[in-house]
C-alpha cells in the first residue's frame, strides 16, 4: 500500500494508503486517531474538517491524502490541551463560545489562520472569515467575541 | 456478565480522552461508573424515585448523579451539578454526571420539550435536599448533637456554631441511602444559595476546543466495522437487484443485503464510503411524494382524521359579527430539518450471548432502547444503550434511525459496527419538522379592543406510536408507524385579553414525509402568526406595537418582559410602517413579538431591528434584544448560550430554511440546496434573564426560539410596509412581496 508522509502536529508522520484520492480527514481520524477535525459534510461546504495546511486553513474532507504528502499540517490537538490551551482555545473557553461543540474544531482552526495573517481583526474581517464554517447551534456571536478575545492576547 | 466487563474495558481503552473529556470532579469514577463498575448499576436501584437512582455520594466525598437527561449542547451537565451541590453542600466540581446510560441511570423521561432542568433537575435536586436531610441526621447521631444544630458545607456535615464537622463522604461514602425522594424535602433558599445562581463554566468546552471530547462520531471499539447505508433512490424504492462486482478496486469491503436494507462493510471507513457510492444496484422506483411546491394549498384540501377544539372560550364567530375592524390572514411554515451539523452515528455491539450495547447520542436512550427492543426482539434487560454526546439534534434528528442501522448491522453479521450517515443522508433521511398552515382572524370593536379571535391551523396528525426505523422497515421488519412530532398546536391563541377565542387544528392524515419534534415543536410558526396579526391589529387600532401589547396584558411578568425589551433595545414609539425607513438603498425598521410558552412557562419578548435591500429583497437582523423570564436561573451563562442560540438559529430557519422534495424523494439533501445563516448576517445579539429566585424554574432550551419569525416579519413591516406570511423569507420572495 502506498505511504504518505507529512508533518504533523509538529512530528514527521506517514500513513498508507489503498486510495491516493482518500480524503486526510479519514486518515487523520482513522490510524492517526486524531478526533479534533471532524466529518460534517465532505463535500466542503461546512468547515468541520478543517485542518491548517501550510498556515492555510483547508478542508480536510476534500484534501486527497496523496496532496498532503510532505506538507505541514496541524489540527485541533496540535494547538493545545485542555490544561493548556494555545490562546484561540483559551479565548472559545472563556467566552464559552460552543454549546454542541461539532463546529468548533473549523472554528479555531479558521480564527488560528485568520490570527496568523490579521492579528488584530475587526468583527466584519472575523465575520468574512468564518463565512465558510457552519454552526448550527447559533453560537456565531460568541464564537466573534471568541475570536476578538484571541486576537486582543 | 461478559459482556459488561468487555464494555468497561472497551471504554476505558476508548480513552484518556473519553476520561478528560468528562474532566469534572471524580472523574475516572465517570467512565467506571459508566459502564457499571461499582458505584453504578449492579448496587443501586434504577428508580428515580429513590435517592440512590439518582445519585452516590463516594468515600472520598465526591458525588455521582445518574439521570436519563442527556446534555446535548445545552449545558444542562453544569446546571444538574449545581442544583445537586446546592443542596449537598459541596462545591459544584465535586459533582460528575451520567447521562443517558440505561444500565445505570433511572428513566426520567426523554430530553426534549425543555424538560431538562424543570424535571431532571428538580428530581435531582430533590434527590439531593432528601439526601441533606439524612446526612445531617448521620451527622447528628456521629457528631452527637441535634441535627437541627448542624449545617453542610464545603462537603463536611458541620455544627452551625463552628467546631470540627465529619465529610459526607465518612458518613455514606459509596452506601446506599435506601431512601424514597421527598418532593417536599426543605430546599436551600435563595438568600443562601452558594452553587445555583452562578455562571459556572461548562466542564466539556475545554474538551471540545481541544479535539479531546468524545463525541459517538469518535468512539471506537476494537473490531469494529465501518457501515454506510445505500439509501434507497425513492422513499419506499424496493430493491431488484445488486451488482457486487460494482466494488472491484474497493478493499476489504462486504455487502450486507436484508430484504431492501442495503449496506456495506469494512475495516477502512473510506473503503465503506467508496463503496456505498460505488455500488450498483436495481431499485424499484416510486413516487409517493406531492412535491414540496403548493404545499400550502394541498394541505388546505388534504384528507384529515379529524378536528380538535384548543381553545373554544365565549363566541368568537358571533363577536366578530358587527365589530368595527376585522382582519384575518394566511400564514405558512414549510418542512424543517433538524440539519445537525454532524450527520447522526451510532456504534452498536450484537453478541453471540444475545446481549446488546449501543452508544447513541439520542436525547431519549431509554424511549430508543424500548423501541430498538421491540423492533429487533431483543429482550430490553439485555439492550443496553449508552448515550454519548453528538452533534447538537435539536430534537429527533437522524440518531435514532442510525442507532437502528447499526444494530441491524451488527446482528446480521456478529461484529461490533460503526455507522455514520453521510450529509444527504442526514438531510435528506432524518425525521422533519411539520409542514404548518394557519388562518388567523380576528376582530376590534370601536375602542380598539380585541372582541373576537380565531385560529385555524392545518397540521398533521400525531398518529399513536413509536417513529418507525428506515432500517427495519427496508428489511420487512413489522414496527408501528407513529407520527407525532411534539406539542405542535399550542400557542395558537393570544396572550392578550380576548374573550371570545377559538383555536382548531385539523389534523391532516397523512405525512409525505416522516416527522418528528423539531425545536419547540409547532410553537415558532403559531406565535409567527399570532403576534404577526397583534401587529396588524395594533396597526388598525392606530397604536404602537409595544403600547398596544401592554394595554391588552395584566401579568405583571409578561410586562416586565416587554418593557425591559423596549428599554434595552431603545424602542421609538410611534406607528409602523416606519415614516424614516429609507436609509440609502435600503429600508429600515423593527419590530416585537411577545409569547408565553406553551402559554404556562417562559415570559419572552422580543425586538428586531432589519435593514430590507428592496433590490435584492435581502433581509439583514441588525441586531436583536430579548428579555427571557424563566423563573429561578440555575447559571446564568449557560441559560443566556441557550437563548442566542434559540434566537440566532431561529433566524436561521425563518431566513433560509425549507425542505424540498419532488414525487420521489427530498432534494435538498446538502448545505447549499439546504442553506442555513452564516456568519456575516450574524446580528448583535442582546439577552436580559429575569431571574426570579422564588419562582419555580422552567426550560430554556427552546422558548426564546417562538417569537423569532413573527418580531422579524414585524420589523420587515415597519421597513417596508409588506407582511411577510411565508417561511422562509427568501431574497426572491421578499422581493417579490415588496414589489407587488
Amino acid at each position: 500500500m502506498p505511504r504518505y508522509t507529512f508533518r504533523l502536529n509538529g512530528r514527521e508522520t506517514s500513513v498508507d494508503s489503498w486510495d491516493p484520492a482518500q480524503p486526510l480527514l479519514y486518515a487523520l481520524r482513522g490510524p492517526l486517531g486524531l478526533h479534533g477535525p471532524k466529518f460534517g459534510c465532505g463535500l466542503g461546504q461546512c468547515g468541520a474538517c478543517t485542518v491548517i495546511v501550510d498556515r492555510t486553513a483547508t478542508r480536510s474532507c476534500t484534501l486527497p491524502v496523496s496532496r498532503a504528502a510532505g506538507r505541514d499540517i496541524t489540527t485541533l490537538e496540535g494547538l493545545g490541551t485542555p490544561e493548556q490551551p494555545d490562546a484561540v482555545q483559551a479565548a472559545f473557553i472563556a467566552e464559552q463560545a460552543a454549546q454542541c461543540g461539532y463546529c468548533t474544531n473549523g472554528m479555531v482552526m479558521a480564527a488560528k489562520a485568520l490570527l496568523a495573517r490579521t492579528p488584530k481583526p475587526t468583527v466584519e474581517q472575523i465575520k468574512q472569515a468564518l463565512d465558510g464554517n457552519l454552526c448550527r447551534c447559533g453560537t456565531h456571536t460568541r464564537i466573534v467575541r471568541a475570536v476578538q478575545r484571541a486576537g486582543q492576547v | 456478565m461478559q459482556t459488561i466487563e468487555l464494555t468497561r474495558r472497551d471504554l476505558l481503552k476508548a480513552g484518556g480522552a473519553l476520561v478528560v473529556s468528562f474532566a469534572f470532579g471524580g472523574v475516572p469514577r465517570r467512565a467506571a461508573a459508566q459502564a457499571g463498575a461499582p458505584g453504578g448499576a449492579a448496587d443501586r436501584p434504577l428508580d428515580a424515585g429513590e435517592v440512590d437512582g439518582l445519585l452516590a455520594i463516594h468515600a472520598d466525598g465526591s458525588v455521582t448523579i445518574y439521570t436519563s437527561k442527556v446534555d446535548v449542547g445545552t449545558g444542562v451537565r453544569i446546571a444538574f451539578a449545581q442544583m445537586a451541590a446546592e443542596e449537598l453542600g459541596v462545591p459544584p466540581s465535586r459533582v460528575s454526571v451520567i447521562e443517558g446510560d440505561t444500565a445505570t441511570c433511572p428513566d426520567q423521561g426523554g430530553t426534549g420539550g425543555s424538560t431538562g432542568l424543570v424535571r431532571g433537575g428538580t428530581e435531582i435536586r430533590a434527590a439531593a435536599a432528601t439526601a441533606r436531610r439524612a446526612l445531617l441526621q448521620l451527622g447528628a447521631n456521629r457528631l452527637n448533637r441535634p441535627a437541627a444544630d448542624l449545617t453542610i458545607a464545603d462537603g463536611e456535615v458541620r455544627p452551625r456554631a463552628g467546631g470540627a464537622g465529619v465529610g459526607i463522604g465518612t458518613l455514606i461514602g459509596d452506601r446506599r441511602f435506601a431512601l424514597k425522594v421527598d418532593r417536599n424535602a426543605p430546599l436551600t433558599p435563595p438568600s443562601q444559595h452558594a452553587a445555583i445562581g452562578k455562571p459556572l463554566l461548562r466542564p466539556d468546552v475545554p474538551a471540545k476546543c481541544t479535539g479531546r471530547h468524545v463525541y459517538v462520531q469518535d468512539f471506537t471499539l476494537p473490531g469494529m466495522l465501518h457501515g454506510r447505508i445505500v439509501r434507497p433512490p425513492s422513499i419506499g424504492a424496493t430493491l431488484v437487484s445488486v451488482d457486487e462486482g460494482s466494488l472491484r478496486g474497493i478493499p476489504d469491503v462486504r455487502v450486507v443485503r436484508v430484504k431492501d436494507f442495503l449496506a456495506v462493510v469494512s475495516r477502512d471507513e473510506w473503503a465503506a464510503v467508496r463503496a456505498a457510492t460505488a455500488l450498483e444496484a436495481t431499485w424499484n422506483q416510486r413516487e409517493s411524494l406531492p412535491g414540496h411546491e403548493g404545499l400550502d394549498r394541498l394541505s388546505r384540501s388534504a384528507p384529515l382524521d379529524r378536528d380538535q377544539e384548543i381553545v373554544n372560550k365565549g363566541d368568537a364567530r358571533g363577536a366578530a359579527r358587527g365589530a368595527a375592524k376585522m382582519l384575518s390572514a394566511t400564514y405558512f411554515w414549510p418542512f424543517q430539518s433538524h440539519a445537525s451539523l454532524g450527520p447522526s452515528c451510532a456504534v452498536a455491539d450484537v453478541r453471540a450471548d444475545g446481549t446488546a450495547t449501543v452508544w447513541s447520542a439520542s436525547q431519549g436512550t431509554h424511549g430508543l432502547r424500548g423501541n430498538l427492543a421491540k423492533v429487533f426482539g431483543i429482550p430490553p434487560e439485555k439492550l443496553r444503550v449508552v448515550f454519548l454526546d453528538g452533534s447538537g439534534s435539536y430534537g429527533t434528528n437522524g440518531g435514532d434511525h442510525v442507532a437502528a442501522d447499526a444494530l441491524l448491522l451488527s446482528k446480521t453479521i456478529g461484529q461490533p459496527v460503526r455507522v455514520q450517515w453521510m450529509r444527504h443522508e442526514e438531510h435528506g433521511w432524518d425525521p422533519k419538522g411539520p409542514q404548518q398552515l394557519l388562518d388567523v382572524r380576528a376582530a376590534l370593536d370601536a375602542s380598539g379592543r380585541i372582541v373576537s379571535w380565531e385560529t385555524e391551523m392545518w397540521v398533521p396528525n400525531a398518529a399513536p406510536g413509536a417513529r418507525a426505523l428506515l432500517s427495519a422497515d427496508a428489511a420487512g421488519i413489522q414496527q408501528e408507524h407513529g407520527t407525532g412530532s411534539g406539542a405542535i398546536t399550542q400557542n395558537g391563541d393570544p396572550p392578550y385579553a380576548v374573550d371570545n377565542v377559538r383555536v382548531v387544528a385539523h389534523l391532516i392524515k397523512d405525512t409525505p414525509l416522516q416527522l418528528s419534534n423539531l425545536r419547540a415543536p409547532g410553537k415558532i410558526a403559531n406565535v409567527f402568526a399570532v403576534e404577526s396579526l397583534a401587529d396588524e391589529l395594533a396597526v388598525a387600532a392606530g397604536e404602537d406595537a409595544v403600547a398596544f401589547r401592554v394595554k391588552r396584558l395584566s401579568d405583571p411578568r409578561a410586562l416586565d418582559a416587554i418593557t425591559r425589551t423596549a428599554s434595552a433595545f431603545r424602542w421609538d414609539t410611534r406607528m409602523s410602517p416606519n415614516p424614516r425607513a429609507k436609509q440609502g438603498n435600503l429600508l429600515v425598521g423593527r419590530g416585537i413579538a411577545y409569547m408565553r410558552y406553551k402559554q404556562m412557562e417562559n415570559y419572552v419578548a422580543m425586538a428586531m431591528e432589519v435593514a430590507v435591500n428592496p433590490s435584492n429583497g435581502q433581509i439583514q437582523v441588525r441586531r436583536v434584544t430579548c428579555a427571557h423570564d424563566c423563573g429561578l436561573v440555575v447559571n446564568p451563562d449557560g441559560l443566556r448560550n441557550q437563548v442566542e442560540g434559540c434566537i440566532v438559529q431561529t433566524l436561521s430557519r425563518a431566513l433560509h430554511e425549507e425542505v424540498t422534495f419532488d414525487r420521489s424523494r427530498v432534494t435538498s439533501v446538502d448545505w447549499v440546496s439546504y442553506p442555513i445563516l452564516r456568519f456575516p448576517e450574524a446580528p448583535a445579539v442582546e439577552v436580559i434573564l429575569i431571574d426570579r429566585p422564588n419562582e419555580p424554574l422552567v426550560g430554556a432550551g427552546e422558548a426564546a426560539t417562538a417569537p423569532v419569525a413573527a418580531a422579524l416579519a414585524n420589523a420587515v413591516f415597519d421597513a417596508t410596509g409588506v407582511r411577510l406570511r411565508t417561511v422562509p423569507f427568501t431574497p426572491s420572495r421578499v422581493k417579490a412581496a415588496i414589489s407587488a
